[in-house]
């Protein structure tokens, strides 16, 4: 499952379409709105996408992941809209028979999705300012 | 030729747009029409080294020719990747 959505994120929704019966461990990484950024603080956040091109990409991080080994039940939430601190923005699922690989698999499953989905979030901050992120974080 | 151009984030905010119709020549390049873009928005200018480029969904050289009806769109850099996807294929 691989979705761009406006709704709140609900974990034990995506925590328990992974689980299947032939699956032993399930590794799920949950991205969240922190209150400070470089220093100064942070209001809320708002997410931006390109919904058809960002849930493709998605998929493809999916089938990167089936390549290098052999996982098939990936699934990933993104939020989108304005969140407030502490809200999930975005989820991830790594599903797989037996533990090995799966923290490995989740943690590349973030690095790509930053890399090659196009989501992007502005900062609204206590100061009064508003910027895009164009910058790693 | 009329081609559909989709701009988020920074790129909106430069464009005043999440979406513009424009019409160019047949045979132009996605970094042709990045350029002409660029003189329509001069606010997309300070993105000319960090946007990516897409076309019709997918990643784009910037020497690929347009076809008509293409939907292009101006990816500024998400947090953290664009940079180095860039450096992993110099050609997108």
């Amino acid at each position: 499952m691989y979705k761009i959505t406006s709704e709140p994120i609900k974990p034990d929704a995506l925590f328990e379409w992974s689980l299947k019966p032939h699956h032993g461990a399930v590794v799920t990484f949950a991205g969240t709105v922190r209150n400070h950024s470089d220093g100064r603080q942070t209001l809320r956040l708002e997410y931006e996408a390109y919904a058809e091109m960002a849930e493709a990409k998605m998929r493809e991080v999916g089938e990167e992941i089936r390549a290098k080994w052999g996982i098939d039940d990936v699934a990933m939430i993104h939020r989108i809209g304005t969140l407030d601190i502490g809200e999930i923005s975005i989820l991830i699922s790594v599903a797989t028979p037996h533990r090995k690989n799966v923290f490995e698999a989740c943690s590349y499953a973030i690095d790509r999705v930053k890399q090659i989905v196009p989501v992007w979030k502005k900062e609204i901050r206590a100061d009064g300012e508003r910027e895009w992120v164009e910058r790693n974080t | 030729m009329r081609i559909i151009v989709k701009c988020f984030a920074g790129c909106k905010d430069a464009v005043g747009a999440a979406s513009v119709e424009v019409d160019f020549p047949a045979g132009t390049t996605v970094g042709e029409a990045f350029a002409g873009l660029v003189d329509s928005y001069p606010g997309l200018a300070s993105y000319d080294r960090s946007v990516m480029l897409a076309v019709n969904r997918e990643y784009a050289d910037r020497r690929s020719v347009l076809a008509d009806g293409d939907e292009l769109a101006c990816i500024p850099p998400v947090s953290g990747g664009a940079k180095f996807e860039r450096r992993l294929s110099p050609f997108i």
